[in-house]
């Protein structure tokens, strides 16, 4: 059968699918790119209390006569010191979007990472206070986080229970054992080599990047593999994408349901050995709202939450660009508040569009 | 005398279906009318019309002498047309009182009259003679039978001038049943008409003064109930020609693959006993709700067995989680294509090989390329018209999309398939195509369960032909014994 224009269509939005994300990527740091430049150009022409429009054409002016080739912001911006800052910033958040991501693509959904993360930093503080050996610490702290997620994953499976509320339940729960843990204050961990892994050497140059971000693109890799290429993966898919289907075709259901839970609680370890690295020391309060976050840029990268659809390349682009923003703003020297307002638009923005290009996908 | 209800040659087609071809019913004042017809005979296309969800295409409606065209269902609601459906259509955390009240909720300034609308239900109920249904007590916390007074109470709040009743006694007791006739006795008492929708004769003959048939979206006649004998009703059920042409090739039947033994459920079925062999093709015919879907995912391992037993292969294997029943060899097509039956959004690929993996994986890695091949090989020999096996198979038509459900079961080699309605909503090439595949199959020495409400296929396909009636299938006969008569004298519980 020859292709006709449809299947030619059908195709392209495929690929959109792909590469969607980058693009939000791509625009995100061209568009601060510009601001930092306008804004670099305007501090430097000094203007004499000229507002509104007239500022903005004196501008628009002052760039076509622009001599200077100094730019401090657009160049801090785009350095590769700043560029290392952004990776160290979206390693936890990345880490947990990969557990995260076969969460949501099998269907459901955990709002107890934030403080599966606080919880495993504690663990790990507390556990190299106790003068354990640093790989024995790095191996219980994943393993606690799994232990979270088995918790999880059976209570879902087990009771049927909505992952909504089984997580949310967890996420008090894990939030208070780990101020429990820690007495309700912070666990400074003694120096080793658990500290360095999030440490910037060498804070004017790109490299080397510190060894969790390496850690978190080879996790993010083996997660991409397994989660595309391996008959797991595909169940994982299959359940998310229509679970009486699954059930049908001799999945069984509720013990990959377990398994997936499970699995995204060592990522979630992971990223609390992250934070504990980052701040060299467990902190039960820390990572408060991080659950959102990482949906944030699961969902960017283009999982939706009735499942079935989403990837891992799609979600470490979505926590960067949530981290670009982050940084952007900060860079511009907006408040606070303008991140989160920032932020929160992206994301209906990002959803949004999506929606719609479905939306006229299926009515072609 | 006027008639109350007075509908002349109304016609309404859906794309290429025709629906009504022309509908002529007539229903007097206080007269409770039986409409009877087969699965997809217009019965429910004919009640959305006058319910006022589809306008017709042509053909008048006259209610009480007046030109009748509802616009929604409140409108025919407020003109004096009250329907029931067969599914109870109630808000089950609301009360009694609540639910017969919705949307007629009386008001004072704005707010909720409670005392009044308290008075109005108690009314509709004491009128139907169940004042003691409790008004507070939320409206899934009581029995079955008690919902469906619930539901004629609301349906009785607006004074209907005509009650629509679909299937009212299909979740009913015998008991209950009792109870139901003697409201709608009430009702013509009352001068309220009722159209009485049921595929139990015996019913109809009980309860309803007057009689339409409809077929194939027409009506084929009509009389008074007690002046027309059941066998003559069937036969204008039935009265077509099988014209359609089925293919059979050579088949030779083995020996037996699965059996069922009094196999039961805990709602349906309540014993089903059969025994299929190499080589054939077992028909079940039976009305919806009959208990043949239940059937076929209980033996599936889908759905709970309660007692009975499942053989496969001469070796008992009762219990079974539907991941053992497909390492057994037994497949099953949903006849809901999209709601249990494909990932949509997953390709085609994907949708084909899901069971059985193996053979296009290697350490539990897929290879892309195997499967794609495997899946190319598939739809070239189902001729499915798609572009690629990459390609998600909601994009398909439903014939394809069909064809890629069923070829699951081939990608699984599956020695038994069990297929309900798999000729539903697809178009005729593909039925056609589906109908030559089980031939093959069977032909390879496969066993084929073939669920089905159109009875010319199943007289068409099959070998062996079992009914089931109200959750029950014993008989099992040769095609030969059968006419579409006997089916349906069988399927709504009729021995000769």
């Amino acid at each position: 059968m020859a292709p006709t224009a449809s299947n030619r269509t059908s195709k392209l939005r495929r690929l959109m699918n792909v590469l969607g994300p980058f693009f939000g990527l791509i625009l995100v740091v061209v568009l601060f790119g510009m601001l930092l430049y306008i804004q670099d150009i305007r501090s430097e022409m000094e203007f004499d209390g000229a507002t509104g429009f007239k500022a903005f054409m004196e501008t628009a002016r002052s760039i076509e006569y622009a001599q200077s080739d100094t730019f401090p912001g657009l160049k801090a911006f785009l350095s590769g010191a700043n560029s290392k800052i952004i990776f160290i910033q979206t390693v936890i958040v990345a880490i947990g979007a990969l557990g995260m991501t076969m969460i949501i693509v099998s269907g459901g959904i955990d709002l107890s990472v934030g403080s599966v993360v606080a919880l495993t930093s504690v663990v790990g503080a507390s556990l190299l206070v106790k003068e354990y050996h640093p790989a024995l610490v790095i191996l219980l702290t994943v393993l606690a986080g799994g232990g979270i997620g088995l918790i999880n994953g059976l209570t879902v499976a087990g009771l049927r229970m909505m992952p909504f509320i089984v997580t949310l339940g967890m996420m008090g729960i894990a939030r208070g054992l780990a101020k429990w843990m820690a007495g309700n204050q912070t666990v400074n961990s003694p120096p080793s080599f658990v500290n360095s892994m999030m440490a910037m050497h060498e804070p004017m140059q790109f490299l080397p990047l510190p060894p969790g971000v390496w850690l978190a693109v080879l996790l993010a890799a083996g997660m991409a593999v397994v989660l595309q290429q391996t008959v797991f993966g595909r169940y994982v898919f299959a359940i998310g994408s229509n679970e009486s289907t699954a059930r049908l075709c001799g999945i069984r259901v509720r013990m990959h349901k377990v398994l997936i839970y499970t699995l995204a609680g060592l990522f979630f370890g992971f990223a609390g050995l992250m934070q504990l690295s980052r701040l060299t020391q467990g902190d039960p309060t820390v990572a408060i709202g991080l659950e959102l976050d990482i949906i944030a840029a699961v969902v960017i990268g283009g999982a939706s939450l009735s499942g079935g659809t989403g990837s891992i390349l799609g979600s470490m682009i979505g926590a960067l660009i949530m981290a670009v923003l982050r940084n952007g703003s900060n860079q511009m020297g907006w408040p606070n508040y303008m991140q989160e307002i920032i932020i929160g638009i992206v994301i209906i923005l990002a959803v949004g569009l999506d929606r719609l290009r479905q939306r006229r996908a299926t009515t072609e | 005398m006027t008639a109350r209800l007075r509908m002349r040659s109304l016609q309404k087609s859906f794309g290429a279906t025709r629906a009504l071809r022309g509908v002529d019913l007539e229903v007097g004042p206080g007269e409770v009318h039986a409409l009877i017809g087969e699965n997809g005979a217009g019965k429910s296309t004919l009640m959305k019309i006058l319910s006022g969800a589809h306008a017709p295409d042509s053909g008048t409606i006259e209610l009480d002498g007046k030109p009748f065209r509802p616009a929604n269902p409140m409108h025919a609601r407020h003109s004096g047309v009250s329907m029931i459906y067969q599914e109870l259509n109630l808000a089950p955390h609301l009360s009694v009182e609540e639910n017969i009240m919705l949307g007629e909720e009386p008001t004072r300034l704005g707010w909720i009259d409670r005392s009044r609308r308290r008075a109005r239900a108690a009314a509709a109920l004491a009128e139907l003679r169940h004042e003691g249904i409790p008004l507070d007590a939320p409206v899934s916390s009581r029995p079955v039978a008690e919902q469906q007074i619930v539901e004629i109470a609301r349906a009785l709040i607006t004074q209907p001038k005509l009650l629509i009743m679909d299937e009212p006694t299909s979740s009913l007791t015998d008991v209950d049943t009792k109870n139901l006739f003697q409201v709608i006795h009430r009702l013509r008492e009352r001068g309220v008409s009722v159209i009485y929708i049921s595929h139990f004769l015996e019913e109809c003959q009980e309860v309803c003064d007057r009689l339409t048939v409809l077929r194939d979206g027409e009506s084929v006649g009509t009389g008074a109930m007690a002046e027309t004998p059941v066998p003559q009703i069937i036969r204008m059920m039935v009265g077509r020609e099988i014209a359609d042409t089925y293919p059979r090739g050579e088949r030779e039947m083995g020996e037996p693959l699965l059996e069922f033994r009094n196999l039961a459920g805990f709602a349906k079925p309540k014993s089903a006993t059969l025994s299929l062999r190499k080589g054939e093709i077992l028909g079940i015919a039976g009305l919806i709700g009959a208990g043949r879907t239940e059937t076929l995912r209980a033996c599936f391992g889908l759905d709970a067995i309660r007692s009975g037993e499942v053989w496969m292969e001469s070796r008992e294997c009762t219990r079974a989680t539907p991941g053992q029943r497909l390492s057994d060899g037994i497949g099953l097509l949903s006849e809901n294509r999209k709601e249990e039956g494909l990932m949509l959004n997953r390709s085609l690929a994907d949708n084909l090989t899901v069971t059985r993996y193996d053979p296009v994986s290697r350490f539990g890695i897929v290879q892309a390329g195997a499967q794609r091949e495997a899946s190319q090989k598939l739809m070239d020999s189902l001729e499915v018209r798609a572009e690629s096996p990459d390609q998600p198979v909601g994009e398909l038509s439903g014939g394809n999309q069909q064809k890629i459900a069923i070829g699951r079961l081939l990608h699984h080699q599956a020695k038994v398939l069990l297929l309900d309605e798999p000729t539903r909503g697809i178009d005729v090439g593909s039925k056609v195509q589906i109908y030559r595949l089980m031939d093959q199959l069977a032909a390879s020495g496969k066993g084929v369960l073939f669920v089905s409400s159109y009875l010319p296929e199943l007289l068409g396909v099959c070998d062996t032909i079992g009914v089931m009636c109200r959750g029950t299938l014993s008989e099992v006969r040769p095609v030969a014994d059968w006419t579409e008569h006997s089916i349906i004298s069988a399927a709504i519980g009729q021995t000769e």
